[in-house]
């Protein structure tokens, strides 16, 4: 994972509540096996409107979206993480995201900055008075700006150090593979294991 | 987590699995002791093990099965469509590769994976079960942990067995009172999920609980437990009881002789202590209520059958209302209609919510001897092949294809359209999933939220309606 310190682009803002991962990528265009191109399949269903904000050119080019409440909510699918990112997103603000989307963002890079919803409509009135403001998301800081609007976000600490580091979840976990051995000898034998020879 | 208060039984399945505390901001590091794989969700991760050169540690806590994009006809059949081909070849070459057990299409234990888990056995009380899919909090109605996770954590446990989580936060879910006739597990659920909205679970694990919870069948549990995910909460968990250790016993994969007291006497301590503390409490009453049905493009937009879509220039916060004028124009709904005078196109049985054997007797029990309404199309798709097996041993496909239905090969089918079973844009759909979003069913297709009784009720009159309303 490429460390993430700053960042500054495009802020598009996107005024809808409760974008389920199936609006951030339809279930059909889950199907590559591969971890890219599947910026096609970004909120597919809406950019078929040419009044989508994605399909305005001032935005075309965002990199930090803006979002209202509960974004990312139902599937668990990263292909949603994926597809923003391939289409060049590199952070997400929005007052709540759901967990599994949050977690899944974490694991790859994406910020997902959570900002008070006062602070989140103001950022769309800015960016939609002067579309193609460019907002700059300061992780070490945990600050937004646009223009001469500065606002907090939260992000966990383990998450954002893990982010400021660029690490990889699993070399961190692989250095108690000591304690996951010594966790494992104690598991009760009654315990099921899935190999068919065990189950009958 | 330091005092000496009781321990909630989500607490409980934590401790018993934290391999090691995490200091400061750092997570606990969680075992895993069941990770079910699919083909949609896995590739990238097996990816990811073979460039950094590293094995499945425990491929025998580990088991796959082939249901987002298997066809639900002609299964004996290549997959027509070429890229949903490679992605379960694909699979099948990562199992094959890593040394992972397999159920693919055409096999006798293939199924929705949160189907074939307790089928199977292997979901146990106080486990911790994950897998790419957010419909793992299904396997919570057993008294385990079990949540969703996404490919890059679905390579942690494929490499590690273990996930490096926080704890989540504890809310009691108390369903009070005795469901009424010809209510169910989805009222409920659908009922929570209205309460409480979809965000409202965020950050907490549910536990379900009250002298309702405790009446219900193992698979009506399940109904429950799955779409906690749907009020936001990545897990939802029901105490086992003498009802959990009925439906394990002589499972092909529960413990035996000496092994199953054992395992029994230890499930009976996964309960919450009187003196524990919840976070958060809701409480609902199920002799209140009635069968739901949702009207919006959430799970949380959902009203008693017998209501009316409502108006949203009444709803006072600002997010919802925009939210609900969006979704009844998507829905394309007039406010003040009665819901039971909305017409559907497709009526569609199954998916890991209701897709149980329980289900579809619910169902054939009020098609007997009926007809689907002319012009409605239903689709009836079992969650395994053991539940299309054992339908058709009590002649429950027989009632359904009588009655006009598709009787179906089992997979998630149109709960998520990703193999031919779509709507169309534009048509309209009471499902048994669990999903209303927006193109969930296809793309343009509307959907609305049911049980399966409402479900056959609504297949036979054409509209949302009850088995009540059949003469």
């Amino acid at each position: 994972m490429e460390p993430f310190t700053k960042h500054t682009g495009v802020g598009v803002p996107l005024r809808r509540s409760n974008v389920d991962t199936d609006q951030i990528i339809p279930a059909v265009y889950l199907k590559r096996v591969s971890r890219t191109g599947f910026e096609d399949g970004l909120f597919a269903a809406w950019r078929g409107d040419e009044t989508f904000v994605l399909n305005q050119e001032a935005f075309a080019n965002g990199s930090v979206l803006v979002a209202g409440p509960d974004f990312g909510t139902g599937s668990s699918r990263e292909h949603a993480v994926w597809a923003l990112m391939n289409y060049g997103f590199r952070v997400v603000i929005s007052s709540r995201f759901a967990d599994i989307f949050r977690g899944n963002a974490g694991k790859q890079g994406l910020v997902a900055a959570q900002c008070e919803q006062a602070d989140v409509e103001l950022l769309w009135k800015i960016l939609e008075n002067e579309p193609g403001t460019e907002v700059t998301v300061d992780l070490e800081a945990k600050t937004v700006r646009a223009k001469d609007f500065v606002a907090g976000f939260q992000i966990d600490d383990y998450t954002r150090w893990r982010l400021l580091e660029g690490l990889d979840d699993i070399a961190l976990t692989l250095r108690h593979a000591d304690e996951i051995a010594a966790f494992e000898a104690q598991r009760p034998s009654w315990k099921p294991v899935t190999t068919p020879s065990a189950a009958s | 987590m330091a005092d000496n208060r009781g321990r909630t039984l989500a607490e409980k399945v934590w401790d018993a699995h934290t391999v090691r505390r995490g200091e400061g901001a750092e997570p606990d590091l969680l075992y895993i002791d069941l990770h079910l794989v699919h083909e949609v969700t896995s590739p990238q991760a097996f990816d990811g093990l073979r460039l950094a050169g590293r094995p499945v540690r425990r491929p025998d806590l580990t088991i796959a099965t082939e249901d987002h994009n298997v066809p639900t006809v002609d299964i004996e059949l290549p997959i027509a469509d070429p890229v949903s081909r490679t992605q379960v070849d694909t699979l099948r070459r990562n199992c094959k590769e890593f040394g992972i057990r397999l159920h693919p299409m055409g096999d006798a234990e293939q199924g929705i994976v949160h189907v074939i888990g307790p089928q199977l056995g292997l979901t146990q009380p106080g486990m911790t079960v994950v897998c790419g899919d957010s419909h793992t909090s299904t396997h919570g109605a057993f008294g385990a942990m079990a949540f969703g996770i996404g490919t890059s954590e679905v390579e942690h446990v494929l490499a590690t067995q273990t996930l490096p989580l926080r704890p989540f936060k504890t809310m009691a879910i108390n369903v009070g009172g005795s469901l009424r006739p010809g209510v169910t597990a989805k009222d409920i659920i659908l009922a929570v999920i209205a309460k409480i909205g979809t965000g409202g679970g965020q950050g907490y694990v549910l536990e379900y609980r009250g002298s309702a919870i405790e009446q219900l069948s193992m698979e009506a549990r399940m109904t429950i437990c799955n779409m906690s995910i749907e009020a936001g909460a990545r897990a939802g968990m029901i105490a086992p009881d003498e009802t959990t250790f009925a439906y394990l016993k002589d499972r092909p994969h529960a413990p035996k002789g000496a092994e199953w007291d054992a395992a029994v006497a230890n499930w009976r301590r996964l309960r919450t202590d009187d003196d524990a503390v919840f976070d958060a409490e809701v409480d609902i009453d199920a002799g209140t209520l009635t069968p739901y049905v949702t009207w919006g493009t959430n799970p949380g937009q959902g009203l008693p059958l017998d209501a009316s879509v409502p108006d949203p220039a009444q709803i006072a916060d600002e997010t919802a209302r925009f939210s609900a004028e969006k979704a009844l124009s998507y829905m394309d709904l007039e406010p003040g209609t009665p819901l039971r005078q909305i017409s559907v196109d497709t009526v569609f049985l199954g998916s890991c919510t209701n897709g149980r054997i329980e289900d579809l007797r619910a169902a054939a029990e009020v098609l007997r001897g009926r007809k689907v309404a002319d012009g409605v199309r239903m689709l009836v798709v079992p969650g395994s092949m053991r539940v299309r097996q054992a339908a058709e041993a009590e002649g429950l496909d027989e009632v359904f294809t009588k009655a006009g239905a598709e009787w179906r090969q089992a997979g998630c089918s149109m709960c998520l359209g990703m193999n031919p079973d779509q709507l169309k844009p534009g048509e309209r759909s009471a499902s048994t999933s669990n999903r209303n979003f927006e193109g969930r069913q296809g793309k343009g297709g509307r959907t609305h939220l049911v049980s399966p009784l409402v479900a056959a009720a609504t297949a036979v009159r054409g509209t949302l309606s009850s088995p009540e309303d059949l003469d």
